[in-house]
């Protein structure tokens, strides 16, 4: 079976200084893959160039097949490639049913419908509540994203990248800036809602080595922008040299919470 | 209910010429038009995020379509000036929205603005073509194929001119609301509050940008064409980068962050604008005055003023 996601020796280099130097790696269906390493390991650039947005100097990236190598993020929401943010991306001033229908809109022809009245748009209507009742949002569809807390606010950029109907979904650290209580909850929502929503793969951009040891399938570890380890979590956290070279600091904390 | 002050407005715009002097009745051409323009300009700048300094553009063009019709092409009917009109700024803000819209912000402000002072100085120069300085005369045109040649200029003026020129401003005016209300509206929020997050969800934002400004080249150009006809002349000052501020500093006094504000912007600016001339010589400081205490104390404009006073007064009660 092809893979989902391939990159052949991708490399991205900014004049002497190389992000991504020969990286190799596949996702396949029902994969949940990690990115993890430490800050300027190349995670960023690698999750640039998987979405499109990054021409990689050198290297193939492809995504069913397809070579998507600097496509833009336009193109690949419409093949399939949805994408999270780090830091939370919201259109303040607009509501969460407004938010998520412009990601329903975008994916008929119906964004060129220049007289039609959008709220009496009972399918467009229907099919926002729908992604919004997945993340518990349907009670608050009126609502400015702007009054949404910080979590909510996440929910929301979510929300929207799966309203997208995505075969493939990048989480880039969903969970910063939510309270370790709540991270959890959030995970397991997020993989639930993707699931029943026929998400095929999700990669994950994660610090928090908690959430990737009990939900990754297999785990990428990134190291001056060549791939360390790319490895099934129980393997990943056996081997003492990638704990000393990537997890280093988070060892203690995964003995105490064990 | 939400619609009774407008209703109301309009009965009162209406009544207009039955109680108010010719002159105020002439100030309201002018505000119609700039009604009409600056609901497209406004397209582009509320509700898509782009703050163009270079629309006086397409109010020239308007204006010159109306005068190269009407004085050299022998082109009487209205309908037809104000179609092609707004069909030459269309064309001519093809090219200038495929350079402007690649960037945003005040990068897009410059170019726009570099292209309205271009097309000012072809205004200039080219005399054979424009008439330079002294612009080209436009013709009274005839409206739904009626002449009124029974009527003197400012008959004509104050009366079915402006009739058509109000029904105009409500038929653009309904066409705007349902863009702004449409899926493509909600797209054009989407670019204005996050283009990068945007994209990700799959809105083409530069396509949506530019389509978004031709939308408001053509309401422009219809405005423009008002404007020529009530002065019965195009000349190149209307094409002046002056006039671009002009349409800024209307939306802005009017608030750019609600719909008819822009609107409300147009006839206070004119109405002012008049008033201060006969009062003083200086009525550009006043002007530029009163700018400055909208900006700092109402950045939501004129409509703002209103709402804040509108929920003081509710919950007085």
């Amino acid at each position: 079976m092809t893979p989902l996601i391939e990159t052949t020796g991708v490399s991205k280099s900014y004049g002497d200084f190389v992000a991504l130097d020969g990286v190799t790696l596949s996702i396949a269906e029902g994969e949940l893959v990690s990115i993890v390493g430490p800050n300027g390991a190349g995670k960023t650039t690698l999750v640039n160039v998987l979405t499109g947005l990054l021409k990689p100097t050198a290297g193939v990236v492809r995504f069913k097949g397809n070579d998507i190598a600097g496509i833009g993020p336009v193109l690949l929401a419409r093949r399939g490639m949805a994408r999270a943010f780090q830091l939370v991306h919201v259109f303040p001033a607009m509501t969460v049913e407004e938010t998520i229908a412009v990601a329903v809109i975008s994916q008929t022809a119906k964004g060129l419908q220049l007289f039609a009245t959008a709220r009496k748009d009972t399918a467009l209507r229907a099919r926002v509540r729908e992604v919004a009742e997945i993340f518990n949002l349907e009670g608050k569809l009126n609502r400015p994203s702007q009054l949404l807390s910080q979590g909510e606010k996440k929910l929301l950029d979510i929300a929207s990248a799966f309203a997208l109907s995505p075969e493939v979904i990048l989480l880039d650290e969903p969970t910063s800036g939510v309270s370790s209580a709540d991270k959890h909850g959030l995970m397991r929502n997020v993989i639930d809602a993707a699931k029943r929503a026929g998400v095929k793969a999700i990669i994950l951009v994660e610090h928090d080595m908690d959430l990737v040891a009990e939900y990754s399938s297999r785990i990428v570890a990134l190291q001056s922008g060549r791939v360390l380890a790319d490895r099934p979590p129980a393997e990943f956290f056996s081997d003492p040299e990638i704990i000393s070279a990537i997890v280093g600091k988070m060892v203690g904390k995964l003995a105490k919470g064990a | 209910m939400r619609f009774a002050p407008v209703v109301a407005a309009l009965v009162v715009l209406a009544a207009f010429p039955y109680f108010a002097q010719p002159y105020y009745v002439t100030l309201v051409l002018p505000a119609l038009a700039y009604a009409i323009a600056l609901l497209g300009f406004n397209l582009l700048f509320g509700y898509t995020g782009l703050l163009s300094f270079g629309h006086a553009l397409f109010v020239a063009i308007g204006a010159y379509g109306a005068a190269v019709l009407s004085s050299k092409l022998g082109v009487k009917s209205l309908e037809l000036v104000l179609l092609l009109s707004g069909l030459a700024a269309v064309a001519a803000a093809v090219p200038v929205a495929l350079l402007s819209v690649r960037y945003a912000r005040i990068f897009f402000g410059i170019l726009t603005l570099a292209f309205g002072m271009l097309f000012h100085s072809f205004l200039f120069k080219f005399y054979d073509l424009t008439g330079g300085d002294t612009g080209i005369r436009v013709l009274r045109p005839t409206l739904l194929g009626q002449a009124y040649a029974d009527l003197d200029k400012t008959a004509f003026l104050v009366g079915p001119f402006y009739y058509y020129c109000l029904v105009l401003l409500v038929l653009m005016g309904f066409a705007m609301w349902r863009i702004v209300h449409s899926p493509f509206g909600l797209h054009l929020a989407a670019v204005r509050e996050n283009a990068r997050k945007a994209e990700y969800l799959g809105v083409r934002v530069r396509f949506f940008r530019h389509i978004a400004f031709l939308i408001s080249a053509f309401y422009c150009a219809v405005g423009g064409v008002i404007l020529a006809i009530n002065t019965g002349q195009a000349d190149p000052e209307l094409a002046y980068w002056t006039h671009s501020g002009e349409l800024v500093f209307m939306t802005v006094l009017g608030g750019f962050a609600s719909f008819l504000g822009p609107v409300i912007g147009a006839f206070t600016f004119v109405f002012l604008k008049s008033e201060l001339m006969g009062l003083t010589q200086y009525w550009r400081f006043w002007l530029g005055a009163i700018l400055v205490l909208i900006v700092v104390l109402f950045p939501r404009g004129l409509v703002g003023v209103g709402q804040s006073a509108w929920s003081l007064a509710r919950r007085k009660r």
